[in-house]
């Protein structure tokens, strides 16, 4: 089934944060498939990323690139971001999808822990929105998704911090649609339900089909079913569309 | 050549006139370089010079000649 035909990204630049694997990944690669230039990028492996840049060159005919930088490091975003505008001169799609979860009920938090994820989760999305937004503005505009997750609108159990990293993106996100609006860049939000990623692989059975039981579609969601959301969000099908939450749950309850 | 290609960035910023000091510029020290000019400042300055500031430079550039402080580590040359 291809629904996505009459959106064409060619001669678009979209720089995705952690798409060598997951949601990211998938993301990647259905830009690539609508015709946009990808840049991937991964934060520890460079097999892996050159590994992701071989399969997208040898599927899809558009250029791709690979970044090695961790998005909690606001020295590596700037060090990519100059990479972007020396290899490209634009950038016209955003995906802020790196992310790292770590679950602790709320006793059990510790403070490494708690910074970890708010330099990747949160504190990483704000540097990536600085720079990509003033090379956005250099074009006339674009579009910027960011990965929240349905525990950043609904909270659960056991993830208190990991859900407030995921909140603050949604703030993040209407906040910066409110101040890059007149510049004609677009930013919402994606808040994905259970989706079948590492993230969640390691869960037990009984976990799994716990979390499967609150979703109203009765499945777990694939990387893909987000994927095609971000696509509509960064094609012109959305062109008056910001500052917008969209949740992939699957009617999930929590 | 550089210095007046700097100057037309804070002209353009901040509507300024081209007889203007511009050594005493500073942040916050006219009107017009609010937050929001600021960006409008570094966008300018982007724009013009083809770079990519360092968000510690963008809180850094608070004056004319900080300005060509900064832009001298990304090889804009002021001194001919």
């Amino acid at each position: 089934m291809k629904s996505t035909s009459s959106i064409d990204l060619s001669g678009r630049v979209a720089f995705i944060t952690g798409s060598t694997r997951g949601i990211g990944w998938a993301v990647a690669r259905i830009l690539a498939e609508n015709g946009a230039a990808i840049i991937l990028n991964g934060r520890s492996s460079p097999e892996r990323l050159h590994s992701r840049i071989g399969e997208i060159c040898s599927r899809f005919d558009v250029p791709v690139e690979g970044i090695l930088a961790d998005v909690s490091d606001p020295r590596a975003i700037s060090r990519a971001y100059r990479s972007i505008h020396s290899q490209f001169g634009r950038l016209d799609i955003l995906v802020n999808n790196a992310g790292v979860l770590e679950d602790a009920v709320l006793g059990m938090i510790g403070e490494a822990g708690l910074r970890r994820l708010f330099e990747t989760n949160t504190a990483g999305v704000i540097h990536s929105l600085q720079a990509a937004s003033r090379l956005m503005k250099r074009n006339g505009g674009g579009s910027i998704v960011n990965i929240s997750s349905i525990v950043g609108v609904e909270g659960n159990r056991g993830q208190v911090a990991y859900s407030a990293t995921k909140a603050a993106i949604l703030g993040i996100s209407k906040s910066a649609a409110k101040e890059l609006a007149g510049d004609n860049i677009r930013v919402n939000a994606v808040a994905p339900g259970f989706i079948d990623t590492d993230m969640v692989r390691n869960l037990s059975d009984t976990i799994r089909k716990e979390n499967i039981a609150r979703i109203g579609m009765g499945r777990i969601g694939s990387p893909e079913d987000v994927a095609r959301a971000v696509l509509f969000l960064v094609s012109d099908l959305s062109t008056y569309v910001t500052g917008q939450i969209l949740g992939v749950d699957g009617g999930m309850v929590i | 050549m550089n210095e007046k290609k700097l100057k037309e960035a804070f002209m353009r910023a901040f509507d300024l006139s081209p007889d203007r000091d511009f050594e005493a510029l500073g942040y916050r020290k006219i009107e017009a370089w609010t937050s929001v000019g600021h960006m409008r400042l570094i966008s300018e300055i982007e724009e013009i010079f083809d770079v990519m500031l360092d968000t510690e430079e963008i809180l850094d550039l608070s004056s004319f000649s900080k300005a060509k402080e900064i832009l001298a580590h990304h090889e804009i040359d002021f001194q001919h």
